[in-house]
């Protein structure tokens, strides 16, 4: 047996998980664990905020499905991370989370930079482990891991004292853990699968949802022979981009409060709707009393703790996506969908998703057109607002891991950062970060982070001046009495890009879209930013209002006043 | 089961858990993030160290603790959250029952005591403490049948719950 130190078991233990990334930043709790890292084969990325190696992390996680880890401080190094674990926690993205501490003898006595780390971390965290000995540190670590990784995923906050990181004890790596109270869903049960195949094959109008559950199974080869032999359309959630390309001939692109209203019509007027590794959020669902009534509801999860949570559903399929879809796909026949294929091939005709290319600068303009650049196969962040709608409608998703965006906790300042874990896992891909000015000032420092690691990210700020997504709804439901929203005070973002040593494009007019995306995707000698003043005042349409119904659902500028939304936000 | 408001109504958990730091709180935040008060909580070592066995009577909406129990037994630390309200299951509670007594009502008091099976702990000048034993509601009845002399003090273990015959309770 060796003797080794407690931050040593710890980047043990990470070596031995595959771990290619360290997010962090150091602090005086956690700096026996940053002199392990030294020796050690994992690559440490300093951050400029403990927010960014959050959210680093979690950019990677969802371009490579794997955890990374993110190591900062005790007390305000620990808390700067709580957003981004919320972020992880919301979309179900694998994260560990190893938090310094005071020494155990100075817990709950107000030491220098000691905050309650996982107290704090209950509500935000899938697990969180506050170690008192080393010798436990061998099997916590293979607990974190383990749990942050399967079943649905999420983040595991492992918050480690200073005496216990320093502590010397008998390395045992063979000690395996018993998580009683943990069961990982595998296959669905053979008679709900059956009874939902039956549904499948007798409806009419059916939709199948897909969620980010769907990506994270890698349920995608199943779930597109499954639509091709039974001929049903696909509609996608925010986070379900990619599970299925949506270029495919049945796919409707995103459906919900922003959705395509193509997607949006087929879920109004479906008779069977499936979700899969989707939660019937309420951007989604809008108002759950008047949400499809009438339609058959099948859901497929593997937390059971969704069930029935929003809706009653007819039939609820506990299992993986991919190995229930698998044997959905045994067990079907294709039904009848003709007319009702036919019927949402006249509703994309009727409805498409428009934009004009002359006149005052579009989003929609700016970021179709980086899409056909790529050819779609750019890796894009986005932030949240308008501009992640925008980016969500046109930029279309054909792989797994190709997508960031913060759905659940809709995370402002999550872009950029996310980025840069992502770009860190495809050093050689283009990587897109569409954020918007309001969000985008938030984690702007990280541009140092990318800039120092030769990271040829490129930033789209979608300028309006506005926090937009609150300004169109003081616009619509508010009666425009613009409160809080002027983004006054912008600095000049290419001053700003430079001054980091980003490259910094500016786009202010139609005519230049193709020129000035051209120039920054073939910048590669480090990141680049493009400030791309907008119009000030565009809505994203289609909207539903929050709470509404599927037959409220606003396709252009309305005409008449509307009512303030009943939705929670 | 007593109904207060609509769809609202006493429930009985019963859970294992994982003995170890933190699982009371993951446990009370599932019930506080939705609003609950528990109405009695109790903690107690099972026959294998490693677990606790954890009883927990709160009243509310039957759907809102439906996805509550889903929530709890999707703690990791959790092995099993059930819900037995309404079960035919062991159920006990203890009370200590501090009456208001001088010397002269005494007797009166015993003779009572003695009648609803209470056992006398503590007797002073002018208070009487009174344990009583059973099901939450014949502890209900018991605690009322005194209230006439006046309980200036009342202190309840919380309900907790065994299975009958050879099954498990949780």
């Amino acid at each position: 047996m060796n003797t080794k130190s407690g931050a040593e078991i710890i980047v043990d233990m990470v070596q031995h998980h595959g771990v290619e990334y360290i997010f962090g930043y150091p602090g005086g709790a956690v700096i026996p664990i940053f002199d392990a890292i030294v020796d050690s084969s994992v690559n440490f990325v300093l951050t400029r905020h403990e927010q960014g190696a959050a959210h680093m992390a979690d950019g990677y996680a969802r371009a490579t499905g794997k955890p990374a880890v993110v190591l900062v401080t005790s007390g305000p190094g620990a808390t700067n991370t709580i957003t981004g674990i919320l972020t992880a926690k919301m979309d179900s993205i694998p994260m560990i989370v190893i938090t310094g501490q005071a020494t155990t003898w100075s817990l709950g006595l107000d030491a220098f930079q000691e905050a309650d780390t996982s107290g704090i971390s209950y509500a935000a965290v899938k697990h969180s482990y506050l170690v008192k000995d080393a010798n436990d540190l061998p099997r916590i670590m293979k607990e974190a891991f383990h749990i942050c990784r399967t079943g649905r995923p999420g983040p595991v906050l492992i918050d480690v004292p200073k005496n216990v990181s320093s502590q010397k004890v008998e390395t045992d790596y063979t000690e395996e853990f018993v998580l009683p109270g943990y069961e990982i869903p595998s296959d669905g049960d053979p008679q709900a699968v059956e009874q939902a195949a039956r549904m499948l094959e007798r409806a009419r109008k059916p939709v199948i949802i897909v969620g980010h559950g769907a990506v994270i199974s890698d349920a995608g080869r199943s779930l597109t022979r499954l639509v091709e032999k039974m001929q049903i359309p696909l509609v996608n959630t925010l986070l379900g981009k990619g599970a299925v390309p949506e270029t495919h001939a049945l796919s409707l692109g995103m459906l919900g409060m922003h959705g395509t209203a193509y997607a949006n019509r087929a879920i109004e007027n479906a008779d069977l709707i499936v979700s899969i590794g989707s939660r019937w959020d309420d951007r989604i669902t809008g108002n759950p009393d008047v949400f499809c009534p009438d339609a058959e509801k099948i859901h497929i999860d593997i937390d059971p703790a969704e069930f029935e949570k929003i809706l009653p559903m007819d039939i609820c399929i506990l299992g993986d996506a991919a190995m229930v879809v698998d044997q959905l796909l045994t067990r079907v026949s294709p039904g009848d969908t003709a007319d009702w294929l036919a019927q949402i091939e006249k509703w994309r005709r009727q409805f498409p998703l428009t934009f004009r290319k002359s006149g005052k600068l579009k989003a929609e303009h700016v970021i179709d057109e980086l899409y056909r650049q790529t050819d779609g196969n750019a890796l894009v962040s986005t932030d949240v607002g308008q501009h992640q709608m925008w980016a969500a409608q046109y930029y279309l998703i054909s792989h797994r891991f190709q997508w960031a965006s913060s759905g659940g906790a809709g995370t402002m300042g999550f872009g950029l950062p996310a980025a840069i874990g992502m770009q860190f896992a495809h050093p050689d891909k283009t990587v897109l970060s569409i954020v918007g000015d309001g969000g985008f000032q938030m984690t702007m420092f990280e541009l140092a982070t990318a800039v120092i690691n030769k990271l040829p990210i490129k930033v789209i700020i979608i300028n309006n001046a506005y926090l937009g997504m609150v300004r169109q709804w003081q616009e619509l439901f508010f009666e425009n009495r613009l409160s809080g929203v002027d983004m006054e005070g912008n600095p000049n973002f290419v001053k700003l890009a430079e001054s980091f040593g980003v490259k910094g494009f500016r786009l202010k007019r139609s005519a230049d879209v193709k020129r000035v995306i051209a120039a920054a995707l073939a910048y590669n000698e480090g990141p680049c930013l493009i400030d791309v003043e907008v119009a000030k005042e565009d809505n994203v349409y289609p909207m539903i209002p929050a709470g509404a119904s599927y037959s409220e659902m606003l396709i252009e500028a309305p005409k008449v006043k509307l009512e303030k939304p009943v939705g929670s936000t | 089961m007593k109904e207060t408001e609509s769809g609202s109504r006493k429930h009985t958990i019963s859970l294992r858990v994982a003995n170890r730091p933190g699982v009371l709180i993951r446990i009370a935040l599932v019930f506080a993030r939705r609003g609950y008060n528990l109405d009695s909580l109790v903690v107690s070592p099972s026959n294998d160290p490693d677990y606790s066995m954890m009883n927990i009577v709160a009243i509310g909406d039957e759907k809102v603790l439906d996805q509550i129990l889903k929530q709890l037994n999707k703690l990791i630390d959790v092995v099993h959250a059930t819900d037995r309200t309404g079960e035919d299951i062991i159920q006990r509670e203890l009370a200590l029952i501090k009456i208001r007594c001088v010397p002269e009502q005494r007797s009166e008091v015993l003779q009572l005591a003695h009648a609803l099976k209470c056992d006398t702990v503590d007797i002073d000048e002018s208070s009487l403490t009174l344990q009583s034993s059973g099901s939450t509601e014949r502890l209900d009845s018991t605690i009322r049948s005194f209230q006439p002399f006046g309980v200036f003090e009342l202190v309840r273990t919380g309900k907790v719950l065994m299975a009958r015959g050879s099954e498990h309770t949780a």
